[in-house]
């Protein structure tokens, strides 16, 4: 078997198209969205992080159905975790942020929205040190045990190079 | 008078361990299996022995730099991985990658995709205790890693790909050589599926064993061909598409059950799609140039970018954050074999021990890019 037999493919929407209805779906949440590289990206606060995600894969126009990817990134002021998101049955992608404080690195997991996010929040919580409230199995996944440190961390440097761009770019000329 | 035998035994169940260095797990993997009799009860899958911090060094390598650690990620298919990370380098930059080089990465991928199902092949018949397999696998692979050597001169790490287009141009004899070998392939692969897609202990060993639901595939965020056979026609090639696939005519093999034979008949498939669009690509490559105009030295203006593409194991992902430096600020690395084992556990609850290897092998993990 093979996809010819099935139906034509829905069209790809494009950011503009989705922003709309995101922003309706949303309602209620305090939001900002801007298309950027053909992908529509909403920023969020972390504390309506989780209820952003359940509301974006129940709503019957979006069903973002799929996470690509979760990504922890340290930003420098403060960390971020970063869904991207798909929709595997309306064919449209976004990707969703949230800002995760430095000094308190709490975020609710999403385990329960999708069973995909289990290993990426595994890993995103050893490598930055963010606490994903509510997973049901929270320990190392790829560093050994007794680890010390988070090594995604800009302040975690590497056999004495300066992960500090600055310092890195007058190494490199 | 009547009496009852007792027939229900308190039992307990005995954990099992697998690994690391067992001969089934493709690399360095363990899986603590908790066994009730022949049954599987629960499975506790442990990675990491690999980690070599790719994420770490990206971000204190230069972009070229990063190019060769791609390699070592999945290193059945490091022409896959190369060109999703220049093609991220490229969105973000803008540059154009001329038609020439475009061709030559797109028959590369393909041939790459082959030479990697062709593994698979060879691996899963072994682990269905069938020697031969492995053996004509690795034949008609050898032959497609010998266009490799020509081309790059590695067979497994190529660092080829460059942003704004690929090292050098391919040899002048590419185009023959690789059209005198797909017929070859061909006949490869109809061997290999007269050897074992229809082999009675085969089916015994794969029919109904393990099976996915579409639901629970998307839910796990399962893709490549793991996907498919659980009857989600989701292939980048085509449902997001990059490069220049949307030029090529291929389908795209959707499995109706989710078990472990979809799982292997969707690749082997997939081998004759590919054969299909490399003869379309060598048809219309055209001369030219196979270098952009990249600058010395690459300096992505801030943003950041997500870039996927189909890879013989799945959606291969690459987020990059760049904040004009000229190394990669986060570099994240979205691997297929990752999420798919990410199933496993699933998968193997409630099966008999002996098809545990199978499921594991249906998978067709690399455990450099799960472990990254």
């Amino acid at each position: 078997m093979t996809d010819s037999d099935r139906v034509l493919l829905p069209r790809m929407r494009t950011p503009e198209e989705i922003q709309p209805l995101v922003a309706g779906c949303l309602r209620g949440l305090e939001f900002e969205a801007k298309p950027a590289f053909g992908e529509l990206v909403v920023t969020i606060p972390a504390a309506s992080a989780v209820e952003a995600c359940r509301r974006l894969k129940s709503d019957p126009d979006l069903r973002f159905d799929y996470l690509r990817c979760l990504s922890g990134v340290d930003l420098g002021e403060g960390l971020e975790v970063v869904y991207h998101l798909f929709s595997v049955s309306k064919r449209h992608k976004m990707a969703l942020k949230a800002a995760v404080a430095k000094d308190d690195p709490r975020l609710a997991s999403v385990v329960g929205v999708w069973k995909g996010a289990d290993w990426h929040e595994r890993e995103a919580a050893e490598m930055f040190g963010i606490d994903f409230e509510g997973h049901p199995h929270l320990k190392t996944l790829l560093l050994i045990d007794g680890f010390e440190g988070h090594p995604l961390l800009k302040s975690f440097t590497i056999g004495g190079i300066p992960s500090d761009e600055e310092e890195a770019n007058v190494k490199n000329g | 008078m009547s009496r009852t035998v007792e027939t229900e035994f308190p039992t307990v169940d005995m954990m099992l361990n697998m690994g690391p260095q067992h001969p089934s797990t493709h690399g360095v993997f363990r899986i603590v299996v908790t066994v009730d009799g022949e049954r599987i009860v629960d499975c506790e899958p442990y990675i990491g022995y690999l980690h070599r911090g790719v994420e770490k060094l990206c971000e204190n390598y230069g972009y070229r730099q990063v190019i060769p650690l791609f390699d070592r990620l999945d290193y059945l298919s490091a022409f896959n991985s190369e060109h999703t990370l220049v093609m991220a380098v490229e969105k973000l930059m803008g540059i154009q990658v001329p038609e020439r080089a475009e061709y030559v990465r797109v028959a590369l991928n393909e041939l790459n995709r082959i030479a990697s199902h062709f593994l698979f092949y060879g691996t899963f018949g072994m682990e269905a205790g069938a020697l031969t397999p492995f053996l004509y696998g690795f034949i008609a692979r050898e032959r497609i890693q010998q266009i490799f050597e020509a081309v790059g001169g590695g067979r497994l790490t190529h660092n080829f790909m460059r942003v704004g287009g690929i090292k050098y141009d391919v040899p002048a004899d590419f185009k023959e050589r690789v059209l005198e070998l797909l017929p070859y392939l061909e006949q490869g692969l109809s061997d290999c599926v007269n050897l074992l897609s229809e082999n009675e202990i085969f089916l015994a060993r794969t029919r109904g064993i393990s099976p996915m639901s579409a639901e629970d595939a998307i839910d796990f965020g399962l893709s490549g061909p793991v996907l498919r056979a659980s009857g989600v026609a989701v292939d980048l090639r085509r449902y997001d598409p990059y490069s220049i696939y949307d030029r090529f005519e291929f389908e795209i093999p959707v499995g109706a059950n989710g078990d472990t034979y979809d799982r292997y008949v969707i690749r082997v498939e997939e081998v004759n799609q590919s054969l299909r669009i490399i003869r379309q690509a060598l048809e219309q490559m055209p001369d030219g140039p196979t270098i952009g105009n990249a600058p010395r030295v690459i300096r992505p203006p801030a943003g950041e970018v997500y870039v996927r593409t189909e890879c013989p194991r799945g959606d291969f992902g690459v987020y990059l954050v760049s904040k004009g430096g000229p190394m990669p600020y986060r570099l994240k690395i979205r691997a297929p074999s990752f999420c798919n084992l990410m199933a496993l556990r699933q998968m193997l609850q409630g099966t008999y021990v002996a098809d545990s290897v199978m499921i594991l092998g249906s998978l067709d993990i690399v455990l450099g890019e799960v472990d990254r």
